[in-house]
């Protein structure tokens, strides 16, 4: 397998990671502004803020990968 | 509710409400669908284009194309006329061991394979890939190692020439200057100050960065002294990641450059660093709370965490709106990798609908970055309060 490949996988392991991360957040902010309605706009910010937090990581993987493909 | 928050107004009006208000949505939504999906629909046609011009050359290369789209370029490329390229020259300034030497990127003749010599003050000059070369003596055309790297010629000492990237930044700050001017002339008109005109397209945005943004990040008390960057940083990025979906300024990929994000996110971490007050240097050298070991052992930690903050801003600004540019680009070379018509409206539609969540992208990076900016301030200036 060439680095290339490698370094694919790489960022689809990142993309995975995210995903989960992602998910958890907003199925979690989901949840809580549907038991807290008047919540809403607090949820909504924090969990975008949240959201970039995770989204970071994972592009710090796929420039990697990026660098090395 | 994606489709129709192209409507900046209606988004503003939305964000600061913190709420999607569907009501508010439906007004003109199938007119405002119908002009987006039109205005996308030939945009991305203009991308095809581009790409067309790039393809001309028997193998098809995706790879070559995205990239060369997403970096900088010395002249600005519009569109292809008759098969002809329209293009903006912009000057090339350069400085060697000659001095400085200025001439316009039309005398490529958009030649970027390093075949078109241009003579200037006793040197000549080759554009490989977008990057201007100084031809050594004698030497008659360039020539390559194994990884493409010209043998005979070098870079100059300094390239300080105005590429697309720095051109599309001087028109971002001229559209801001007369929006934000107009708006500031609207109210000193007005005697009750109340918005009219732009002033009243500005007045949300401006009051959302205040109070979602500066006030619950920074605290009440000091928020005030970081209104003018906070609000600076919203509007450029959000103007910059607007202008890069533009496709017939198909230059304009500027927020995805990263020495743009780096500059950005560098004075985010100089203001960060220089409003620092005792609290927060306590809590990264001498974490308070906990024993000594734990102490010495956070210490190295939080001081990669200072760094840290700024370069992941840079890199999620950067990565995000790169990212999107190649997705676009991506979908629309598979009509051209497959060669075939019958793929074109699958690709278009993908594509439009990527561009539909591009455009909320443009603003949800440009409200993470700045309230990751205000939340770092905020951090930096919180008292103790143990």
């Amino acid at each position: 397998m060439t680095i290339t490949g490698i370094a694919a996988i790489g960022a689809g392991l990142a993309a995975i990671g995210a995903g989960m991360g992602i998910g958890r957040i907003g199925g979690s902010a989901m949840e809580a502004m549907a038991r807290q309605p008047e919540m809403h706009g607090k949820i909504q910010s924090s969990a975008l803020i949240l959201a970039a937090f995770v989204e970071a990581v994972a592009l710090f993987g796929v420039v990697v990968a990026f660098l090395q493909g | 509710m994606f489709v129709n928050s192209y409507n900046v107004r209606t988004f503003a009006a939305n964000l600061k409400q913190g709420i999607f208000n569907p009501v508010r949505m439906r007004i003109n939504t199938f007119k405002s669908i119908t002009l987006f999906a039109i205005f996308f629909a030939v945009f991305n046609v203009s991308f095809a284009s581009e790409i067309k011009e790039a393809g001309d050359d028997e193998k098809f290369d995706p790879k070559e194309m995205i990239l060369h789209h997403v970096k900088d370029a010395y002249g600005m490329h519009l569109f292809d006329f008759n098969s002809h390229p329209v293009s903006i020259p912009l000057p090339v300034i350069t400085y060697t061991d000659k001095g400085l030497t200025m001439f316009s990127s039309s005398e490529f003749h958009h030649d970027y394979n390093g075949k078109v010599i241009v003579e200037k003050n006793g040197q000549r000059f080759v554009n490989v890939h977008e990057k201007v070369y100084v031809l050594e003596e004698g030497a008659t055309s360039v020539k390559y190692d194994a990884e493409h790297h010209p043998t005979n010629a070098h870079r100059p000492k300094l390239d300080i020439s105005i590429t697309r990237n720095v051109f599309m930044m001087w028109v971002s700050i001229a559209v801001l200057f007369l929006i934000f001017l107009t708006a500031a002339r609207r109210y000193k008109k007005s005697d009750d100050n109340v918005p009219s005109g732009i002033a009243s397209f500005v007045e949300p945005l401006v009051v959302f960065v205040r109070d979602e943004i500066a006030r619950p990040m920074i605290g009440e008390h000091k928020y005030k002294r970081y209104m003018p960057y906070l609000l600076t940083i919203f509007f450029f990025i959000w103007i910059n990641n607007i202008f890069g979906l533009i496709p017939i300024l198909n230059g304009a990929n500027l927020s995805g450059n990263i020495a743009f994000t780096f500059t950005l996110a560098a004075i985010t971490f100089i203001i960060t660093t220089f409003s620092g007050n005792k609290n927060y240097w306590k809590h990264i050298f001498w974490m308070p709370g906990v024993p000594v070991p734990m102490k010495i052992f956070l210490m190295p930690i939080e001081i990669i965490g200072m760094f840290v903050k700024p370069i992941s801003l840079m890199i999620r600004l950067f990565a995000n709106i790169t990212a999107g540019h190649v997705i676009i680009l991506a979908l629309m070379s598979l009509i051209f990798v497959f060669k075939t018509v019958a793929i074109a409206p699958v690709s278009v539609a993908f594509s439009l609908f990527i561009t539909v969540i591009e455009v909320i992208v443009t603003a949800i990076q440009a409200y993470i970055f700045t309230i990751l900016s205000a939340l770092y301030f905020g951090m930096a200036t919180e008292e103790a309060h143990h």
